[in-house]
C-alpha cells in the first residue's frame, strides 16, 4: 500500500521528543518537578531518546522509499510478488 | 486519592498522537477502492508491519490493566500468560496452520472452516465470533472509561465517545490496511511510553535483587499484607519463580494451578485455541504480502510477545515490592471509596479512643465499607488527636486491607511521572485501548460482511456494495460495542454471565481446527457435533464442578456463577484451575465425538476440494528459495529455545 508507515512514526516521535526534551532544558533547575522520577530530570533524557528513535525510523523511510535499493527491513523478502499461488 | 493533573504538555502530546493516527487514515483513503481493500488491505503489507500489527492488536488495555494486576497477585508465574499460553502456539500457527490460512485465499476464519467442511460450522462459528467480538469490545471500552474517570477524573462519557470516535474514524478512512498501520504506531506508543515508568519503579525499590527480597518476605507470610486469608504461606520464591511454585502443587504458589493444568489447560487447548483460530489475529497475519511473510508474521510477532512481560508483569510486582516496603509511601491503590465516605470515617476515628480496639476497628470498617488493617487503625485512633483531617484520611487509605489491583499500572504512573512523560504514559495507554478496539472492529466488519451478509442476508450484489456494507458495520460495530459498554456499566452481573457463556464456546474449538487441517477424513457432520458437544460439555463440567472457597462449612454453593450449581462432583483450588481442566475436558469432549462421528458419517468433499486445505492432500511448500535462517521452521525453532532459555532462567 501506498504510505510507508515508517515516515508517520518517525515523524511523530521526533516531534513529542524533541517537545519533552525542551521542556526538559526549561524545566531543569526544578528540583520539584523531577521529584517524583527520582531527582532525574527524565524528560530531557527519554526526550532524546524519542528523538533518536524518530530519527532512526524517518532514515530507514529514506532509504526504503529509494528506487532499486530494496534495502527493506522485512525479513528479505523480494518485493513485488503480491498473491503468490496457493500451495505450491 | 486525587485525580492525576495533566499539563498543557500532556495534552499537547496527546492531541499530536490523535492526530497522527487519524491523518493515516485520510492518507490511505484514496486507496481504498474494493470490498477488499478495505476488509483485507488486497494483501499487500510487509511483514513486520503485520506482525508488530499481530501483537498490537492483542494487546488492548484490558491486556496491560489486566497483567499488571496478576503480576501483582501471582508474581513471576503470570509469565506462563505469554511463554506458555502464547509462544508455542504462534510458532504452531506460523509453521502449521498459516499454509492453509492464507493458501487457501479465504478472507476469513469462518470462511475457511466453509471451504473445509460446510456451511453449518461456519455460520456457528462466524455468528459467535461476531456477538464474542462486539461484546469483548464493549467490556474493554467500559473498563477503560471508568479507569479514566477514577483516576483522572475524566467524564466517563465524554472518555467513550470520544476513544471510540477517534477509531471510527481512522477504521472507517482507512479499513484494515489503517488498522494495522495504526496498530505498530500504537505497539512503538506503548513500548516507549511505559518503558520509562517501570525503569523508574525497579530503580525506586532497589533493582532487581532488592525487589526480590522483598518479595521472598511476602511470599512467607502473605497475610501480613492481605493478599491471603490468614495463616497462608508460601516458599519464599513463590512470586519470584515461574516454575518451582507451580511443581509444588496448587497450594504451593498464588494462582492455585498445578503444573500440569497449565501445561495442558492453558498451554495447549485455550493458547491454541485463541492464537491459531482467533479471527482477530490471524486477520493480521492473512493480510500480508505472500505466503512467506503471512507465515512469518506470527514470528516477528513472538518476539516482543516473548519480552514483553517486562513491560506489563513487571509493575506489578514492583508495586506489590512498594506496598510491602513502608517507608516507601506507595500501596497498592484500594478500591476506589469517596471522599464523603472518608470523611465520615475519619470522624469515626476520632470519636472512637474510648472504645477497646475490636469495637473501634468494626466501627471503622463499617464506616469505609471495606476490611481494615486492624495495627494501622489501631495506631491511627491513637495519634487522632495530633492529626489533621487530611492525614487521617491518608492514614484510613494507607489501613483499607483490599486492593484494587486493575489500578497498579496508573498508580506508579502517577507517582513517577513528571508533567510531559506523564502525558506520553497516559498517550500510550490509549494507544493500547485504541488497538484493541480497532483489531475488534476489522474484525467484526469482515466477518459480518463476508460470512453472515454476503453469505446469508444478500449473495451475489456487487462489490461496491459489500465495500458500502463493510464501512457501515464499521460503524455499526462500533455503536453496538458503545452499546455494551453500557450494559457492562450497568449490569456488571450479566457481563460475567455472557463472559462465562464466551469460556463454553471457545474451550473445544481448537479440536475442530486441529482435525479439520490435519485429517481429511474429518467431516463436516462430525466437526459440527463435535463442536456443539463441546460446547454442551463445558457447560456440564461447568454445572457439576466448582472451587473450594466456593463451598460454605456445610457444603453448599455460594455463587452459582463459579459452578457447581447442578451439583458438586470435584472442587478445585482456584478459578484459574476449574477453568484450565473445562477447557481440556471440552477440547477433549470435542475431539474424540468429532472423530466417532466423522468415521461413522460419509465424506461431502473429495480429496481433490481438500487440496490446500488439509495437511496430507496439501503439497509442502518449498522453502528452499529463501534464506535458511529465515525460513518459518527455523525461525519458529530459534524462537522455541529462546523462550526454554528464559523460562529456565526464571526457573
Amino acid at each position: 500500500m501506498g504510505l510507508d508507515i515508517r515516515w508517520p512514526i518517525g515523524l511523530m516521535f521526533s516531534l513529542i521528543g524533541a517537545m519533552l526534551t525542551i521542556t526538559g532544558l526549561i524545566t531543569n533547575s526544578n528540583a520539584e518537578m523531577y521529584q517524583r522520577s527520582l531527582g532525574k530530570n527524565v524528560d530531557l533524557w527519554w526526550g532524546l531518546v524519542l528523538v533518536v528513535f524518530g530519527a532512526f525510523m524517518l532514515i530507514m523511510a529514506m532509504l526504503g522509499s529509494k528506487p532499486s535499493t530494496g534495502s527493506q527491513p522485512d525479513s528479505g523478502q523480494k518485493p513485488g510478488q503480491p498473491g503468490n499461488p496457493p500451495q505450491k | 486519592m486525587q485525580p492525576i493533573q495533566l499539563g498543557f504538555l500532556d495534552y499537547a502530546i496527546l492531541i499530536i498522537y490523535v492526530g497522527f493516527v487519524v491523518a493515516i487514515g485520510f492518507l490511505l483513503r484514496r486507496y481504498m477502492k474494493s470490498s477488499s481493500d478495505f476488509l483485507t488491505s488486497g494483501r499487500s503489507i510487509p511483514t513486520w508491519v503485520t506482525g508488530l500489527a499481530f501483537i498490537s492488536a492483542n494487546l488492548g488495555a484490558l491486556e496491560l490493566v489486566g497483567m499488571a494486576a496478576s503480576g501483582a497477585k501471582y508474581g513471576i508465574v503470570t509469565c506462563h500468560f505469554y511463554w506458555v499460553g502464547a509462544i508455542p502456539a504462534m510458532v504452531f500457527l506460523a509453521v502449521f496452520m498459516m499454509p492453509f490460512y492464507y493458501g487457501s485465499k479465504a478472507r476469513s476464519v469462518p470462511e475457511y472452516l466453509k471451504m473445509r467442511f460446510d456451511e453449518r460450522v461456519r455460520a456457528l462459528n462466524s455468528i459467535a465470533f461476531a456477538v464474542m467480538t462486539v461484546f469483548a469490545s464493549g467490556i474493554s471500552m467500559n473498563a477503560l472509561a471508568k479507569l479514566l474517570n477514577q483516576l483522572l477524573g475524566w467524564n466517563y462519557h465524554a472518555a467513550l465517545w470520544i476513544c471510540s470516535g477517534v477509531v471510527l474514524l481512522y477504521v472507517l478512512k482507512g479499513g484494515l490496511t489503517s488498522a494495522i498501520y495504526t496498530e505498530v504506531l500504537q505497539f512503538f506508543m506503548i513500548v516507549l511510553g511505559f518503558a520509562p515508568v517501570v525503569y523508574l519503579g525497579l530503580k525506586d525499590v532497589g533493582g532487581w535483587n532488592a525487589m526480590t527480597n522483598v518479595l521472598h518476605g511476602v511470599a512467607t507470610n502473605p497475610a501480613a499484607l492481605h493478599l491471603k486469608e490468614a495463616g497462608t504461606t508460601y516458599a519464599p520464591n513463590a512470586w519470584t519463580s515461574a516454575w518451582a511454585p507451580l511443581l509444588g502443587g496448587p497450594s504451593a504458589n498464588p494462582l492455585g494451578v498445578n503444573w500440569f493444568a497449565m501445561v495442558f489447560g492453558l498451554g495447549f487447548v485455550l493458547s491454541f485455541g485463541y492464537w491459531c483460530t482467533n479471527f482477530l489475529v490471524v486477520q493480521r497475519a492473512m493480510a500480508a504480502r505472500n505466503m512467506t511473510a503471512a507465515r512469518n508474521t506470527p514470528l516477528v510477532a513472538a518476539v516482543p510477545k516473548m519480552l514483553f512481560p517486562a513491560l506489563v508483569i513487571l509493575p506489578g510486582m514492583i508495586a506489590l515490592a512498594m506496598t510491602a516496603t513502608p517507608d516507601k509511601d506507595y500501596r497498592i491503590p484500594p478500591p476506589i471509596i469517596s471522599d464523603e465516605v472518608y470523611a465520615k470515617a475519619a470522624e469515626v476515628v476520632k470519636s472512637a479512643g474510648a472504645m477497646d480496639s475490636t469495637a473501634a476497628l468494626k466501627a471503622v470498617s463499617d464506616a469505609i465499607g471495606k476490611k481494615m488493617d486492624g495495627p494501622k487503625v489501631a495506631a491511627l485512633i491513637k495519634d487522632a488527636g495530633t492529626l489533621d483531617d487530611a492525614a487521617i484520611k491518608k492514614g484510613l487509605y494507607n489501613a483499607v486491607a483490599e486492593y484494587d489491583y486493575d489500578g497498579v499500572i496508573l498508580s506508579l504512573v502517577k507517582k513517577y511521572c513528571p508533567t510531559g512523560l506523564l502525558g506520553l504514559a497516559l498517550t500510550a495507554l490509549l494507544a493500547s485501548f485504541m488497538s484493541g478496539m480497532a483489531g475488534n472492529v476489522t474484525a467484526f466488519n469482515t466477518v459480518w460482511t463476508y460470512d453472515l451478509y454476503q453469505a446469508y442476508i444478500a449473495p451475489k450484489k456487487s462489490d461496491q456494495h459489500y465495500f458500502w456494507m463493510g464501512q457501515f458495520a464499521t460503524i455499526m460495530g462500533i455503536v453496538v460495542s458503545i452499546a455494551c459498554a453500557y450494559f457492562a456499566r450497568q449490569y456488571n452481573n450479566a457481563m460475567d454471565i455472557i463472559q462465562l457463556v464466551f469460556g463454553f464456546v471457545n474451550a473445544p474449538l481448537f479440536a475442530t481446527f486441529l482435525l479439520g487441517m490435519f485429517w481429511a477424513r474429518c467431516t463436516g457432520t462430525g466437526a459440527f457435533v463435535g463442536l456443539f458437544a463441546g460446547i454442551g460439555g463445558s457447560t456440564v463440567f461447568h454445572a457439576l464442578t466448582t472451587t473450594t472457597s466456593n463451598v460454605d462449612a456445610a457444603g453448599q454453593v455460594i455463587n452459582g456463577m463459579k459452578g457447581g450449581y447442578l451439583g458438586v462432583l470435584s472442587k478445585f483450588p482456584s478459578e484459574m484451575a476449574q477453568n484450565y481442566w473445562l477447557a481440556t475436558f471440552a477440547f477433549l469432549v470435542c475431539l474424540s465425538l468429532t472423530l466417532i462421528i466423522s468415521l461413522a458419517t460419509k465424506r461431502t468433499k473429495t480429496n481433490e476440494e481438500l487440496k490446500g486445505l488439509v495437511y496430507s492432500l496439501t503439497p509442502k511448500l518449498k522453502d528452499t528459495e529463501q534464506n535458511f535462517l529465515l525460513r518459518p521452521a527455523v525461525l519458529g525453532t530459534i524462537l522455541l529455545i529462546a523462550c526454554v532459555i528464559l523460562n529456565i532462567i526464571f526457573w
